[in-house]
């Protein structure tokens, strides 16, 4: 077996500055294999692929390749392409105002002339050998996005890669088009193509993988074989308790208030980004939360109650009065708030001072011919800039200038000046230390005790676990259960996320 | 869309739907044809002659020469607003140089590839290397062109070079495409010597387009040019060469533009730049870059005159009526492009795009 | 710590921005007082009309770059929100400004008929400037391809109106709109500026106006996540320089007492393109000081004056303001910038290694 190995990476560690992103973490590759690496967010797989790629210079560790001079460096990805390690992004990067063929051979033909009849015959034969349902001289944008991912991944191949790494190539497509991709993952693997897959859904790995290997924290949990690692496993060692030690932890007692007025309430609700009609009420006082992995469909759920993407359908009421909320303003009106998933595409506005992103969302809500004065805009930032405790020079700095924890403390504290009646957290802990995570959840208890309704996501169910009192279970973009009170464990909710495909 | 989901193989000899490109570049084709062939049966008279299209060459010429630069930055995804300075500044100086200096042909020619190289060479540098906006480059480079026109001469100037005179009378006929006159003598289809050049340009940028490197690279840059890094392509050297080449072209521009006027004048070529815009957007090169077609540019230089024509057939013969046709012209197709294309992309991508839904196409698959 | 550093050269780049004008009108100053020191001086003097009014280069630059500054001020929000810029505002401006004339010549011209025709020539500018608007906010066109449309034909639509002449209006009370009240010895078109100026004070005083505008330039998704309407304000943006334009088109229309629609402010749209750009705001978009760009305006004027004072025809100096406009932007270019950078980091490590 051991002479299969074609990628061998040993004690790899990386550290930005204040992370750790990777701690002595083994990865082995074998001919034929599909390889499935997983982890939850900042588990360290995207550093993992970096390194290997030459994005990212290892810090210690090293990887051998097989074939190849031992304890190689790779510093460029064009080194790495060179080494046969090719990569296909989940965005894809061809051109696609050109055709197949050209997108399979430009950049790497060292002719001044374009040689169109042999380059179509030769992609027309790969792509052919391969089973890829695009012709050579299709204009690439006229491909699905699926067959654009197969063409990049059939130019890697005639690159003469032997590691083909997919970094979740299927996350923006159907299910016809996954399996499309799969019928293609496994010809190469018959081929002895070893291929390193990265996904967030879990069902996909158990059906193309051989072997999966789990980080978490910048650490290696273990390498396992896919049939030996039943899903709820799988689960757990992304999640990081042992099955044994779920039944122990009890949750810190929050009521579950059910006899609360309803704050909110939709019926049938979907948007462009979230297609699956769904329905969902909060009371007023209720922390609850959307749980399931990343690309479950969680945040797509909230951007829709918010009015972020297009609403395409559904009935809406807000403190049992029936509302129309379409866009965000109508939400804000409405007495909601959001905190956006991206904090960097969507929350902060990075040029503008602390004070401006601080009162952007009420000032808005005031309207376009009452600014607020100087004066009042100041009072409003520093009661805010001290009462979460922002780090920053003065009120005048540039938002762009604060660490990321400080400026998604910023964007709360865009939305609590709105002293909302129901406030959407997506991700709010995300990329921030410790510390102000904790605050952050003591800080949505503390608001909903005041009657606050609020929705909380979070990657980390043990935050979840400690501040919500109602959990709805996602998993491809379905809602396939919901927890309450005592029910919400970790144990069940893995078991929801893993039943959930029954 | 691809509706079968064959293997390649098997489908044998199936024609291709049309890419970005093909379609722009037919719409435009079929616009040119119903045009003219509507002024030729409400019209007739003129129209019917051929020599009428040889004029739209005869005084377009030079226009087709920069338009062909402007399609190969704009292609690249950029903009060069500094070619119509570039041609004014080539007239005179040409003019000057062979009355005043008693130069050749030759070096005139030479001079003209000279001034606008150089202008390319520096334009090119400053917006591949120093990354700074084409837009503002290529205005500055506009601004000292116009303004080196007038430090060459103020006055207006006529060529009373012999040679020179020989070269602009020159014509090639075409006697088979001529038209008999009220007394009985054939009139043969006349074309000057600009045109010749002219069309090799055009022949000669459709290869560069087409079946180089270089040309591909082009594409690849003004599609993405993220991804064209990504892919091994050379970004900033790519652009570097599309200024160039523009340059180039707007330096043969002017003394074709001087062959067909015989006279350099400082308001020669004003509005050129924006011509050769308007040409190559009407010919199906799209302003974002990565789409775009060189013979597409010939029949939107020669769309353009069409309206001109029939706005001037038609009776407005007033002179704004053409300008402000252009304009209407221009309106129409920056907004069918916006719309065909968003409404191609729709069925492509989930990406959403910035098009609102009521404008779309729908695409049936 | 570089994080402090940065911090600092941040806070000083706040206050920095303007300097670059300033500096740029020093320069000239300096550079006039030395080849000419009589170059500043004004004098009174009795004007063609029988009014005491004070001349010199001076009085000349503040008046002539009037127009120049007004609709740099548009400029500057446009550029602020979308991103790219009008290059229709001197086409536009002939339409507005024969609109104008045309109102004026229809009968007698008394004060009514004036504020008529200027509000007459306001709903045009402002329509056209939707229609540029619309193109660049609902179509998502790029501004300055979506401008081109109105630059090429614009000037003929003057024309049109105009019905192929350049009539001519002359009335003491234009002719006090575009030179001097009888009585007070300063231009006119300066008083509009001030007036503008203080519109757009009280406009960013008393509305979010450049709050939005800035938040949709620098983060278009995230300000429509907190409920402002990224089409609006952009639309908004363009209707704003509409009315810029009518103004700026109205004051020169009454300066010259004749619409000629070839020549009107031809030109002037690159000039508030370059205005912008010297008042330190990023063609790109996103936060601006209109102060920058008013400041600017005058700097250009200062050259064009100073060029003019050594006697360089009018033509020529487009070639004198391309090289300084180049060397502006090559002096701010990112490259540059970083290089420069670079260099002086080495030269302070090796001053350091030395000592």
């Amino acid at each position: 077996m051991q002479n299969d190995v074609i990628l061998s990476m040993r004690k790899i560690s990386k550290a930005f500055p204040g992370v750790q992103a990777l701690q002595d973490v083994d990865f082995t590759l074998r001919k034929g294999e599909i390889h499935a690496l997983m982890g939850e967010n900042g588990a360290g797989k995207s550093t993992l692929i970096k390194v290997l790629t030459g994005v990212y210079e290892k810090d210690a560790g090293r990887i051998d390749l097989a074939g190849v001079r031992e304890d190689i460096v790779i510093k460029s990805p064009q080194e790495a392409q060179e080494l046969g390690i090719s990569t296909v992004y989940q965005e894809i990067t061809l051109c696609p105002n050109l055709t197949v063929a050209e997108n399979m051979y430009i950049g790497r033909e060292k002719d001044t002339l374009v040689h169109w009849k042999q380059m179509v015959r030769q992609s027309g034969g790969i792509l052919e050998n391969l089973g890829i349902p695009a012709r050579p001289k299709q204009q690439l944008a006229s491909c699905s996005l699926a067959v654009q991912q197969m063409v990049a991944i059939a130019r890697a191949i005639d690159m003469d890669c032997k590691v083909l790494i997919l970094d979740e190539p299927t996350s923006s497509l159907d299910e016809k088009e996954v399996a499309m991709i799969f019928d293609l993952m496994r010809d190469l693997k018959a081929r002895g193509v070893g291929i390193l897959f990265v996904t967030h859904f879990l069902e996909q790995v158990y059906k193309v993988s051989d072997r999966i290997t789990v980080l978490r924290n910048g650490e290696l949990v273990g390498e396992y074989k896919t049939e030996d690692l039943p899903q709820v496993e799988l689960v757990a060692r992304m999640i990081g308790k042992k099955l044994d030690d779920l039944s122990v932890i009890h949750r810190k007692e929050i009521s579950y208030d059910n006899g609360g007025t309803t704050a909110y309430e939709a019926a049938d609700l979907s948007s462009d980004a979230c297609p699956n009609p769904f329905s969902f009420r909060i009371s007023k006082g209720e922390v609850n939360g959307f749980t399931g992995l990343l690309g479950s469909g969680r945040s797509e759920c909230v951007r829709a109650i918010f009015g972020a993407d297009k609403v395409s359908s559904g009935k809406v009421a807000v403190q049992g009065k029936p509302a129309r909320i379409h866009k965000p303003k109508d939400a804000m009106k409405n007495g909601i708030g959001y905190l956006p998933e991206d904090r960097k595409v969507d929350g902060i506005i990075d040029d503008l001072s602390v004070r401006e992103n601080i009162i952007l969302a009420l000032q808005v809500m005031r309207g376009f011919f009452k600014p607020y004065s100087r004066a009042e805009a100041e009072a409003f930032a520093d009661e805010y800039i001290k009462a979460l405790d922002i780090k920053t020079a003065s009120a005048d700095t540039p938002l762009k200038s604060l660490s990321g924890g400080n400026q998604q403390k910023v964007i709360l504290a865009r939305w609590l000046l709105t002293h909302p009646q129901y406030l959407i957290l997506d991700e709010p802990t995300r990329g921030i230390d410790i510390g102000t995570k904790v605050e952050i959840q003591k800080l949505v208890l503390k608001l909903a005790q005041e009657g606050v309704s609020i929705t909380f996501i979070s990657s980390e169910i043990e935050e979840m676990l400690r501040t919500c009192s109602r959990l709805i279970v996602m998993r491809d973009r379905n809602i396939v259960g919901e927890l309450r009170g005592s029910e919400i464990t970790q144990d069940n909710v893995m078991q929801t996320i893993a039943k959930g495909a029954e | 869309m691809n509706t079968n989901r064959q293997i390649p193989g098997a489908l044998g000899r199936r024609r291709e739907p049309l890419t970005d490109t093909q379609l722009l570049l037919t719409i435009t084709i079929c616009i040119f044809i119903a045009m003219y062939i509507l002024a030729m049966l409400v019209w007739g008279g003129g129209f019917l002659r051929p020599q009428q299209l040889f004029d739209m060459f005869n005084n377009n010429a030079s226009l087709i020469i920069i338009s062909c630069g402007l399609t190969i930055v704009m292609v690249a995804g950029g903009i060069d607003i500094s070619v119509g300075g570039i041609t004014a500044l080539v007239v005179m100086s040409c003019v000057v140089h062979l009355d005043n200096f008693g130069g050749s042909i030759f070096t005139s020619v030479l001079l003209a590839l000279g001034i606008g190289l150089a202008f390319g060479l520096v334009q090119g540098y400053l917006i591949a290397y120093l990354k700074i906006q084409p837009f503002i480059v290529t205005l500055a480079g506009m601004f000292f062109a116009r303004g080196m026109t007038t430090v060459v001469s103020v006055e207006p100037h006529s060529a009373k070079h012999a040679g020179f005179l020989a070269l602009k009378a020159l014509r090639i006929e075409i006697p088979w495409l001529g038209y008999t006159a009220k007394n009985g003598n054939i009139i043969p289809g006349r074309l000057e010597i600009g045109v010749v050049i002219a069309l090799a340009v055009v022949l000669l940028v459709f290869i560069l387009l087409k079946w180089t490197k270089l040309g591909r690279n082009l594409y690849a840059v003004g599609g993405n040019p993220q991804s064209a890094l990504m892919l091994g392509i050379n970004v900033k050297r790519s652009r570097f060469y599309s200024y160039l080449i523009s340059g180039l072209l707007a330096g043969i521009g002017g003394f074709v533009f001087l062959t067909h006027t015989g006279a350099g004048n400082a308001t020669n070529a004003t509005g050129a730049e924006m011509n050769a815009i308007a040409s190559s957007i009407i010919g199906g090169t799209l302003l974002t870059g990565g789409v775009g077609n060189v013979i597409g540019t010939l029949f939107g230089v020669l769309t353009l005159t069409t309206i001109k024509s029939i706005v001037l057939a038609s009776g407005l013969r007033d002179p704004w009526w053409q300008s402000i046709t252009t304009g209407a012209m221009l309106c129409l197709f920056i907004l069918l492009q916006s719309v065909v294309l968003a409404g191609r992309r729709k069925g492509r991508t989930r990406v959403r795009t910035a098009v609102p839904k009521r404008f779309r196409l729908q695409r049936k698959t | 710590m570089p994080g402090d550093l940065r911090k600092s050269a941040r806070f000083k780049g706040k206050y920095t921005q303007l300097l670059v004008p300033i500096i740029a009108i020093a320069v000239l100053v300096i550079f006039n007082l030395i080849r000419d020191s009589s170059f500043f001086s004004i004098a009174l003097t009795t004007n063609n009309d029988g009014n005491i009014v004070f001349t010199g280069n001076l009085i000349s630059i503040l008046n002539s770059a009037s127009e120049l500054a007004i609709l740099a001020m548009g400029m500057t929000l446009v550029t602020s929100a979308s991103g790219g810029q009008d290059i229709s505002v001197g086409a536009t401006a002939a339409i507005a400004g024969s609109v104008f004339v045309k109102v004026l010549r229809g009968g007698e011209i008394t004060p009514l008929t004036i504020i008529l025709g200027f509000l007459a020539c306001c709903v045009v500018a402002v329509i056209f400037g939707a229609f540029n608007g619309a193109l660049v906010a609902v179509f998502d066109i790029q501004p300055m391809i979506a401008t081109l449309i109105l630059f090429t034909c614009g000037r003929s639509i003057a024309y049109w109106i105009n019905g192929g002449a350049t009539p001519t209006v002359s009335d003491p009370i234009i002719k006090a709109i575009g030179g001097f009240i009888p009585g007070i010895p300063i231009p006119t078109p300066v008083f509009i500026v001030i007036l503008c100026s203080l519109v757009f004070a009280l406009l960013f005083r008393f509305t979010n106006l450049g709050f939005y505008t800035q938040a949709v330039g620098i983060n278009q998704k995230a300000a429509r996540l907190n409920g402002i309407s990224s089409t609006g304000i952009k639309l908004l943006a363009f209707i704003i320089l509409g009315v810029c334009v009518a103004v700026a088109g109205c004051i020169r229309t009454s300066r010259l007492g004749l619409i000629n629609h070839e020549t009107i402010l031809s030109g002037i749209e690159m000039d508030a393109i370059l205005a912008v750009a010297i008042g330190g705001n990023a063609l790109s978009g996103g936060k601006f000081r209109m102060a920058g760009s008013v400041i600017g305006a005058y700097a250009i004027q200062a050259l064009t004056t100073t060029l003019y004072a050594m006697k360089v025809s009018s033509t020529e100096i487009q070639a004198y303001k391309a090289v300084v406009i180049i060397l502006l932007v090559v002096i701010g270019s990112p490259v540059v910038k970083d290089a420069a950078a670079r260099f002086w980091a080495r030269h302070a490590r090796k001053t350091r290694l030395s000592l």
